[in-house]
């Protein structure tokens, strides 16, 4: 049996790793809600600029844009978006189990890949991969900002446009809710908004100053968006998954110390026990 | 009285929604004012003041650039980056304007002109409505 001071030692360690997990434990909780809040404020510019690319694609199918335009795909091009610190659970772990899924799927189909990263995380896992890695961008932080966004995007959607990449992938984490988290792959480009509403073709907009130049804003603006409200979910993911992970590593840390608590009573009553029979013996040999 | 309803939004957050008689913003081409029943209309936005009357008067609010849309009874201005104009900082103005000049005078890469010359168009649009903001006495 272990020695009572030894044990003492192991239980203030345990102690204090579980004041730590704690305190993580609180902040994280309080900064999902200002992550949510986040999250919730950036869906009415998203859900403009999606409304008015809708009507777009609609009324001008025939418009050459390369965004709009699917074309065979011979590469492919992947924008993950991770979080910078670990601590958070499986929820990286599962994201990249995803990307592995569309990175062996690219292999099979023999298609050159190449990567964007967002978040330390991927980044350190691509390099691991040693993928083509085209852009990283680290240290967002709890609150990322569209400035974030713009670097690593704008090199992708030039590597489409250039025709390095004929699709792009953009994988991140959903948030459902405090508890569940699900890694998602979407289609950034060739861009295709949805059309479950059928809306009237017959209304067309007065374009300044040309359709063109006008179009490509607005499409660049969108994915920018897009991919904004992945970083800003991705936080909000990030958050809640630490909450819960530092949660059971809290109440882990409350079990193991009961345990050694027990252990330690026992080797403490062993060595009283040892003493009071070596002194019994003593004073018999008297 | 027919109304617009107007949205400013940014892609961090909404500034403002709500009802308005007309909507005045900085169009590519120049400044235009929208009343009820216009026709559907897409234009880029420049660096400036974009302002909604409505009932109790008017209010500002200062976007760095985006895309104004246009329908017959709703205008929505997703801008670049948008704040109340009453929050502008002409200190923060004349520095920015300030180090674009500067940027400019080096000429330096073609592409770190262009951001230049950016920038130096957005600091003087902050200056402009900051001047026009204190001369109808909104601001101090």
């Amino acid at each position: 049996m272990a020695h009572a001071k030894e044990i003492r030692q192991q239980i203030r360690s345990v102690r204090s790793t579980q004041k730590i997990t704690r305190a993580m434990e609180m902040v994280a909780a309080s900064k999902i809600r200002r992550a949510q809040e986040r999250l919730r404020r950036s869906a009415p510019y998203a859900d403009g600029i999606e409304a008015v690319v809708r009507r777009l694609a609609r009324v001008h199918p025939e418009f050459p844009h390369p965004f709009l335009v699917p074309r065979p795909v011979r590469s492919l091009g992947i924008l993950v978006v991770s979080t910078d610190r670990g601590l958070c659970g499986g929820l990286n772990v599962n994201l990249f189990r995803l990307l592995l899924q569309e990175i062996r799927r690219a292999r099979n189909e023999n298609l050159p890949l190449s990567v964007g990263t967002f978040g330390n995380k991927a980044a350190v896992f691509v390099r691991r991969l040693r993928l083509d890695t085209l852009a990283t961008a680290s240290g967002i932080g709890d609150s990322p900002r569209l400035s974030n966004v713009i670097g690593p995007l704008k090199v992708m959607a030039d590597a489409y446009r250039e025709g390095r990449i004929d699709r792009l992938l953009l994988l991140g984490n959903r948030f459902v809710n405090t508890m569940v988290q699900q890694p998602v792959v979407n289609v950034l480009l060739p861009l295709h908004p949805s059309e479950e509403q059928e809306l009237p073709a017959h209304w067309d907009y007065l374009y300044e100053p040309d359709g063109v130049r006008l179009i490509d804003t607005v499409l660049n603006r969108y994915l920018e968006a897009r991919v904004y409200h992945a970083l800003v979910e991705n936080a909000c993911c990030e958050q809640a998954a630490r909450m819960v992970a530092m949660k059971s590593a809290s109440e882990n840390a409350a079990e193991l110390i009961n345990r050694l608590e027990l252990a330690y009573n026992k080797a403490r009553q062993a060595a009283i026990t040892r003493e009071i029979s070596e002194i019994v013996a003593g004073a018999e040999a008297v | 009285m027919m109304r617009i309803r107007v949205q400013i939004v940014d892609p961090e957050a909404p500034l403002y929604s709500g009802e308005a008689d007309a909507v005045f913003a900085p169009a590519e081409l120049g400044e235009v004012g929208i009343m009820p029943r216009h026709a559907p209309l897409l234009t880029r936005l420049r660096a400036g003041e974009v302002r909604v009357r409505h009932d109790v008067g008017e209010e500002s609010f200062f976007v760095t650039g985006g895309i104004l849309e246009v329908q017959p009874f709703a205008v929505t201005v997703l801008a670049d980056r948008a704040v109340r104009s009453a929050e502008l900082d002409e200190e923060e103005a004349r520095r920015a304007r300030q180090r674009a000049e500067e940027r400019l005078a080096q000429k330096a890469a073609e592409l770190d002109i262009a951001h230049a010359e950016a920038e130096l168009a957005e600091a003087v649009a902050r200056l402009r409505a900051i001047e026009r903001l204190r001369k109808i006495g909104v601001l101090k």
